[in-house]
């Protein structure tokens, strides 16, 4: 295992038509920590997979160096890097059986025959596929496929870093539950250094300690999946991540108090300082945001109410502004008849200048 | 239109793909198929759009038997997980591509192209080729095609799949709204339970080539009528145990749970009792709530909320629960079960009773 | 309603149903009924039963042809099928090169078969072709008219001049469908270039290698036109492959009914080695070992 070490990192794949140098991964300086879990989230095209293969040894980048540990490994090709990969459609040896499979990389390496049958046995049983060893691996199913590949790297003694690249797109929901428990499971037994990929805030979020939020080439935010839901630096991030995303609501702050279209809503911190003829937004959670029971709060009216099971989405207008509140099961409210108010956890409600979040000052 | 399936079974080389489906879609109505991968989803759209026949059943459209009716006679509109366009014609001109093929005159063509293009925000890219669009405009692009079409039956088959998870976010809700206006039958195939409760409308479950249940969708979500339909539509998976009932409780491991509310009726006997992650709470939810001991798997924390994987009596049970519960593997935590969420269902599975 | 569909679908299938009849239905029937009879002249025939059958199962120089035959179609499957995937391995994968290397290929399998033999006839000339010329130079007598090892020779390199193209486009569009993702496992995992042959390649290939062994099987067995250009079956019946026997048999000796038996034969040979060879291949690879 290793601390995996991006120094000034960029790459570009080209030119564009203007004769422009065009940055896919704009320059990012990062330390991953030996044994973390960390996940790389955003949309297609943000520049995650381009930083993958960056550290997988795919891309030599166009600036910068990558170290693991003190060794600096930028043009160092993939097979000499004690990298492992799990891909997004299962890759397995088809013609090979599981234990064939998972003996491959070993093999590879010269061990001894004994040492590998010790490592297969346990890897397998980790992983739970010591019932299928000796099964061809091409008529299996995907989610065990994907464990196959998963172990033909934890097999590995040498390995530095695991990367994962979305690795669940072709799991049916209900055994990516199983999946995701078992890595993570997984992950705290043998402490290896895992890089995900992944466009699913969910998959981000649960598996990593550390959440890279990327956005057209850049990281908007790094950090756990607690302060990025809360404290998200950049509407981007707060509009990314949650489902539905942040409201974000122009306003007017001044001191504790933010104006929305005439309407005052209180803030948790002050901000005496904000940047003279900026875009000034708040970001409210649609967790953060309840409807009043004691006739307290902002009126609004509800555009929409849809009902998840566990938890409504109610859409509901106020003074001109669309916002979704999030209704828990628990919270009995009955918005079906009346002028329904909302309120607002004012210690929940971020203020945020031209889309970057700010600070503000404790009361 | 009214589209019916009567009692459709489809077996390929002695692989059963569909078993007695029998179903009656109404005009301008959302309907969700809602099953794993294999379950029968895909064969079940490929008969409602003719492209196969099915083994033994028939299909009636407004009441006429269509059963053999090719899918070109057919009303019917299909979109793909895969975006699949036309790669070497514009956005313009695969919109069109079906209005030309009926024959119709330009000016009205280029009318219903650029309504489709509005609502479907393709009005900037109608000179592009797909290849040159992100995957959300492909899918936008195929969508629009069918939408133009104006057929009575239009089917979405996991359409949303291959989009990042925010760009589906975005299509899933303009999808019905695009749609709602020309009272064609929808169909939308998902393996996703909570896709299917985002979009509403009508559900039905499929496992194993059967539809399980069909109905409206959160009622097929709070009242399942199977153990089958409860472990298809629950995300993350139903947590589940087999209990005995006995002396106005049921028992399972060292526990007993007194039998209250429509639960106290039930004959005793041998019963499945299944609950959702959320109804598994770390806080106790309300007095009648049983504590329970169980040992701790995994935590995974989202940030907004956690959910804990538990070892209970054998089985393996979920508990989503607000806020962040980091708890450390192998510890013995205590959790809370509500009768008053339980869903029991009888040794055949079936619905024995719902408590809330 | 449903019923008079039906009968507009039968009359759909007619022209083909037509075709069909009078393209192979209808010969083979011929010949058939031909294979059972004895034929003087055109009023003058005699029904004889199996005789013709058992004639050319005990005609020697038909087993020899047969034998001459298989010999041939082996070494044909044995050098162009590996040939054809190395060379497929070793083309180009991307940019300007991939269609050069495409047209380069595919030029040999554009030209008449007859053409070919004509081409291959001058170029092994020992006066002035200048394969022949070449080799007779270089001291080694090399004459496919006189040797039946050089008329050998000759034919094998025509063929596999001609038909590995064939193999190679197949064995090229075999190998390109495989993702890429699947050689940066093999590269982390420390394969070597044997293993991902061994491993990646060879076994997603399998479908279209199949084909294409089917193919080569089926036409080298059925093949005429070249040697019969080339060297006309000889020197002696070094060359006689079984095409040309059986031309040499109804056209030549006006044998008829001793002909079509042996079509019928040869064909059933040829639909019986292309079921098993198809079989095997299926088979291979796709066990599994429990």
């Amino acid at each position: 295992m290793a601390r995996i070490v991006l120094d000034r990192i960029a790459h570009s794949y080209g030119v564009n038509a203007a004769g422009v140098r065009e940055f896919a991964l704009k320059p990012l300086t990062m330390t991953w920590n030996k044994g973390g879990a960390y996940a790389l989230l955003g949309p297609s095209g943000c520049g995650k997979t381009t930083l993958l293969n960056i550290i997988s040894g795919l891309i030599t980048p166009t600036e910068g160096r990558v170290r693991f540990d003190d060794r600096d490994v930028t043009e160092v090709p993939t097979e000499q890097r004690n990298i492992a990969q799990v891909f997004q459609f299962p890759v397995v040896y088809d013609t090979m059986t599981v234990a064939q499979n998972l003996a491959f990389p070993l093999r590879n390496r010269g061990m001894s025959a004994a040492g590998i049958e010790r490592r297969v046995q346990d890897i397998a049983k980790r992983l739970e596929l010591d019932t299928c060893l000796g099964r061809r691996a091409q008529g299996l199913t995907a989610d065990v496929k994907q464990k196959v590949s998963l172990g033909r790297g934890l097999v590995r003694p040498d390995v530095a870093a695991i990367l994962f690249d979305e690795p669940l797109t072709v799991i049916d929901p209900q055994l990516k539950w199983m999946l995701r428990s078992q890595l993570k499971h997984l992950h705290r037994q043998f402490d290896f250094t895992m890089i995900y990929v992944t466009h699913d805030q969910t998959e981000a979020l649960t598996f990593a300690d550390q959440v890279v939020v990327m956005h057209e080439g850049d990281v908007v935010q790094a950090g756990t999946p607690e302060q990025l839901f809360h404290r998200p630096v950049h509407t981007f991030v707060g509009h990314f991540i949650g489902s539905p995303g942040m409201n974000i609501v122009p306003a007017a702050v001044a001191g504790d108090r933010a104006i929305v279209n005439g309407l005052e809503i209180g803030l948790g911190r002050a901000y005496p300082t904000l940047p003279a003829a900026a875009r000034i937004e708040l970001g409210v959670r649609p967790e953060a945001v309840a409807f009043s029971a004691d006739g307290r709060g902002h009126p609004v009216t509800l555009e929409r109410l849809d009902d998840l099971g566990r938890y409504r989405i109610a859409r509901v207008s106020l003074a001109g502004c669309t916002l979704n509140v999030l209704v828990p099961e628990e919270a009995e409210a009955d918005l079906s008849g009346g002028e329904p108010r909302i309120v607002f956890d004012p210690d929940r409600v971020n203020v945020y200048a031209d889309g970057h979040l700010v600070e503000g000052e404790a009361r | 239109m009214l589209l019916e399936l009567d009692q459709v079974s489809r077996t390929v080389g002695g692989e059963s793909h569909l078993r007695d489906v029998s179903l009656r879609l109404e005009k301008g109505t959302l309907n969700v198929l809602l099953g794993a991968t294999l379950s029968g989803k895909t064969s079940l759209l490929r008969v409602m759009a003719g492209l196969d026949r099915p083994s033994t059943g028939r299909l009636l459209v407004n009441g006429a038997d269509v059963t053999g009716a090719p899918v070109h006679r057919r009303s019917v509109a299909m979109v793909y997980q895969q975006f699949i366009n036309y790669p070497n014609l514009s956005v313009y001109k695969n919109i069109a591509s079906p209005l030309r093929l009926a024959g119709l005159l330009r000016p009205e063509i280029e009318h219903r192209v650029r309504g489709a293009a509005d609502l479907l925000r393709l009005t900037p890219l109608l000179d592009r080729l797909p290849g040159e669009l992100s995957g959300g405009q492909q899918q936008r692009t195929a969508i629009a095609r069918a939408l133009v079409k104006g057929a009575d039956l239009v089917l979405l088959d996991e359409p949303l799949a291959n989009l990042d998870y925010k760009l589906r976010e975005e299509l899933r809700e303009e999808l019905p709204k695009i749609f709602a206006g020309t009272g064609a039958v929808l169909v939308y195939a998902t393996t996703e339970p909570t896709e299917a409760l985002l979009l509403g409308g009508h559900t039905a479950t499929l496992h194993e080539g059967r539809v399980t249940a069909f109905g409206p969708t959160i009622e097929v979500f709070r009242r399942p009528n199977t153990l089958t339909t409860a472990q298809v539509f629950s995300d993350p998976p139903l947590n589940t145990i087999a209990a005995d009932k006995r002396d106005g409780g049921f028992y399972f491991g060292s526990i007993a749970v007194p039998a209250a509310g429509a639960l106290a009726g039930l004959p005793d006997g041998g019963y499945t009792i299944g609950f959702r992650p959320e109804h598994l709470y770390p806080d106790r939810p309300a007095h009648t709530a049983v504590e329970i001991a169980a040992r701790v798997v995994i935590t995974e924390i989202t940030g907004s909320e956690s959910f804990v994987h538990v070892a209970f009596a054998g089985r393996r049970w979920i508990a989503l629960a607000h806020g962040v519960h980091d708890l450390a593997i192998d510890q013995t935590v205590s959790l809370f079960l509500d009768p008053a969420r339980f869903l029991v269902f009888d040794r055949g599975g079936a619905l024995a009773a719902a408590a809330a | 309603m449903e019923k008079r569909e039906n009968q507009k679908a039968w009359l759909m299938i007619l022209p083909v149903v037509v075709v069909v009849a009078f393209s192979a239905i209808i010969p083979l029937m011929t010949v058939v009924n031909y294979s059972v009879q004895d034929i003087f002249g055109p009023n003058d025939r005699v029904f004889v039963g199996a005789d013709w059958f058992l004639a050319v199962l005990n005609d020697r120089r038909l087993h020899e042809a047969l034998l001459r035959q298989f010999l041939f179609s082996a070494l044909v499957l044995v050098i162009e099928v590996p040939l054809g995937v190395l060379i497929a391995l070793a083309m180009p994968r991307k940019g300007i090169a991939v269609s050069f290397s495409l047209v380069l290929l595919a030029l040999p399998l554009l030209i008449p078969w007859n053409v070919i033999g004509t081409i291959w006839i001058i170029f092994t000339r020992p006066d002035i072709g200048l394969l022949g010329h070449t080799i007779n130079s270089l001291g080694i007598s090399f004459d496919h008219t006189a040797s039946p090892f050089d008329a050998w020779i000759t034919l094998m390199l025509m063929e596999v001049w001609h038909w590995t193209p064939l193999v190679v486009l197949l064995a090229y569009a075999g190998l390109k469908a495989i993702p890429d993702a699947y050689y940066q496992a093999a590269r982390i995992d420390g394969a070597s270039a044997w293993d991902v042959f061994r491993y990646i390649q060879l076994p997603k290939m399998r479908g279209v290698l199949t084909i294409a062994i089917l193919l080569r099987f089926m036409d080298s067995f059925l093949i005429y036109a070249e040697p019969f250009v080339l060297t006309g079956g000889g020197p002696g019946n070094s060359t006689t492959f079984l095409s040309i026997y059986l031309v040499k048999l109804a056209v030549g000796q006006f044998d008829l009914g001793h002909a079509a038996a042996f079509s019928i034969i040869y064909f059933l040979i040829v639909l019986l080695f292309s079921w098993i060879f198809y079989q095997a291949l299926n088979t291979i690879g796709t066990g599994d070992r429990r």
